[in-house]
């Protein structure tokens, strides 16, 4: 990190991210969080506040730490620095729709019974799906419009398909807090909007939503909040503001200039 | 008929002791395979059976043709061979299998130095091969006690077994089950082996779980059917296996498994999942 030292991000107006004095609640809340890998931080001392029942769009360039900042969310990546605050709730109840998902598609599983994996918290090792919860799984495979799938086997799914029944899943878990790593990214229009709608219909019920997204228009359209990222906050605020001309380039200055002989970060907690 | 069907099994007490551990095995065995094959490790049985190897030899050197030293040498040499492949594959960047590649190496070449080293000459033709047709009661009694702590085992952990060969970052985001059920899984698959060279040989073991659960797959598209195909599949060639030698005079193990690979044989042809007949045939293609 040679030349820079501390840069705090820009916080505009009354929607900056910590949001002193304000009657809800946080939701998440980050003190000088550092995240990354062998030493190198992705992540770097982001401080902030996200409320209960904010639609958060995360943005930013390649390797700005994004889906490392989810990672952390989740509790699959454990913080170098300072610390998360799930505002009560186990990282285990955080809904994580992971960019890459690692599943193995030649599983000779359907996709009622993968959708119903949704419900592991409620159900463990031997919890029944009695008849109510059945038909929440086929409400749930409606709503995000695959009736017709139940019994199709994973392989036979395009990857449209797939993302919907990902997202069916996400609806099963039932979670305050849903964590989106680049949802929409190789998906058509129709399904974009389709899984869109369920997004909007979280929000709606006052659930967190914090979403990685690349693409600046729909961002600007759908998400009141923008965190931009770049290793470090550059802004995180009212969306049109997160997302100025001069905060994008400045995100990209800071991204390009990678520092192979980076030195200890000095920086205090 | 019955002559050549049944009799054996009535005349003969070690037919029946026979049949009955080789069901044993081929029940723990089915959803070992079927789980060994989803997870892409179907070799791995093969290089654990190696692993084992060495473990009972030096319980064979110190202590003779003893079913207690010999199931524990090769249990200890199995589980830590598992375990420190299973535990390095997860903290470090190697994957699971060059992992117990460099395990199972270490292990055999480590058993086969301690044998030469004492100089003796150990009769391993009964590890290798098995004994399926001199089971006494304390082995038959070994072999049906692993079946059904393994069969306990899989119902207890069905779900994140499933969860995590299917989809381990989501068992991970929802759980901490994952690195114990992957161990556990492991200790299964060393406990059968175990269980498995009494009978078959070390070498053959992995065939009554590999072979039938590879048949099974290619009948149907659903896991749980699978295990059940492959225990039925297991059971009917352990039968057949056992009368085929019985006529035919020669090595009952070695049949066993020439007789589930002919299953699977008829089962890559004929099977309605995938069989290549199926996939041959011209069809019509649907509307939608």
């Amino acid at each position: 990190m040679g030349a820079s030292r501390r840069s705090p991000g820009i916080e505009c107006g009354a929607v900056a991210g910590s949001l002193v004095g304000n009657i809800m609640s946080a939701a998440l809340r980050f003190r000088d969080l550092t995240l990354g890998y062998d030493r190198h931080p992705a992540v770097h001392h982001l401080d902030g506040e996200v409320e209960q029942g904010a639609l958060l769009a995360v943005c930013g360039p390649n390797g700005a730490g994004k889906s490392t900042l989810l990672k952390g969310i989740a509790g699959v990546l454990k913080p170098i620095g300072g610390k998360i605050e799930r505002g009560g709730f186990a990282a285990r109840d955080i809904a994580y729709l992971p960019q890459a998902a690692e599943i193995d598609r030649s599983f000779p599983i359907s996709v009622f019974d993968m959708v119903s994996m949704g419900y592991w918290r409620a159900a463990g090792l031997f919890g029944g799906i009695g008849r109510d919860k059945r038909q929440r799984v086929f409400d749930a495979i409606a709503a995000v419009g695959l009736t017709g799938f139940e019994d199709r086997t994973i392989a036979t799914l395009s990857g449209g398909q797939m993302q919907r029944m990902l997202f069916a899943r996400l609806l099963l878990q039932d979670s305050p807090i849903i964590l989106l790593d680049e949802p929409f990214t190789a998906i058509d229009a129709k399904t974009m909007q389709d899984l869109l709608d369920v997004v909007g219909r979280w929000h709606h019920e006052k659930r967190t939503v914090i979403a990685v997204l690349h693409d600046f228009e729909m961002v600007r359209a759908h998400f009141p909040h923008t965190l931009l990222l770049a290793r470090e906050k550059v802004a995180w605020c009212g969306t049109s503001d997160a997302l100025s001309a001069e905060n994008l380039l400045k995100a990209r200055r800071i991204c390009e200039a990678f520092d192979r002989e980076a030195l200890e970060c000095e920086r205090v907690a | 008929m019955f002559e050549n069907l049944i009799s054996p099994f009535v005349e003969f007490e070690f037919m029946r002791r026979a049949l009955v551990g080789s069901i044993a095995l081929s029940m723990a065995g089915a959803p070992v395979g079927v789980f060994l094959m989803l997870r892409r490790m179907s070799l791995t049985g093969d290089a654990m059976a190696h692993a084992i190897l060495p473990g009972a030899a030096i319980g064979y050197l110190l202590a003779g043709l003893s079913l207690g030293a010999m199931t524990a040498g090769g249990l200890i040499a199995g589980i830590v061979v598992a375990l420190a492949s299973g535990a390095v594959a997860r903290f470090t960047a190697l994957r699971e299998d060059a992992t117990l590649a460099a395990f199972y190496l270490i292990s055999l070449a480590l058993g086969v130095t301690i044998v030469s080293l004492r100089g003796s000459n150990v009769d391993l033709l009964h590890l290798l091969f098995g004994s399926v047709l001199a089971l006494d009661d304390a082995t038959l009694l070994l072999l049906a006690a692993i079946s059904t702590l393994t069969l306990f085992i899989f119902a207890l952990l069905y779900r994140p077994l499933v969860m995590e060969t299917l989809d381990p970052g989501f068992l991970a985001s929802v759980s901490g089950a994952g690195a114990p059920t992957q161990l556990i899984f492991l200790c299964l698959v060393v406990l059968n082996l175990v269980g498995g060279f009494h009978a078959l040989g070390t070498l053959l073991a992995v065939g009554i779980m590999m072979l039938p659960a590879a048949a099974a797959r290619l009948w149907v598209a659903d896991v749980t059917l699978a295990i059940a195909i492959a225990m039925g599949i297991g059971i009917v060639a352990s039968y057949l296996g056992l009368v085929i030698s019985y006529k035919a005079g020669v090595p009952s193990g070695p049949v066993i498994i020439l007789v589930c690979g002919g299953i699977y044989l008829l089962s890559l042809l004929f099977g309605r999942s995938s069989g290549l007949i199926r996939l041959l045939r011209p069809r019509w293609h649907l509307e939608a």
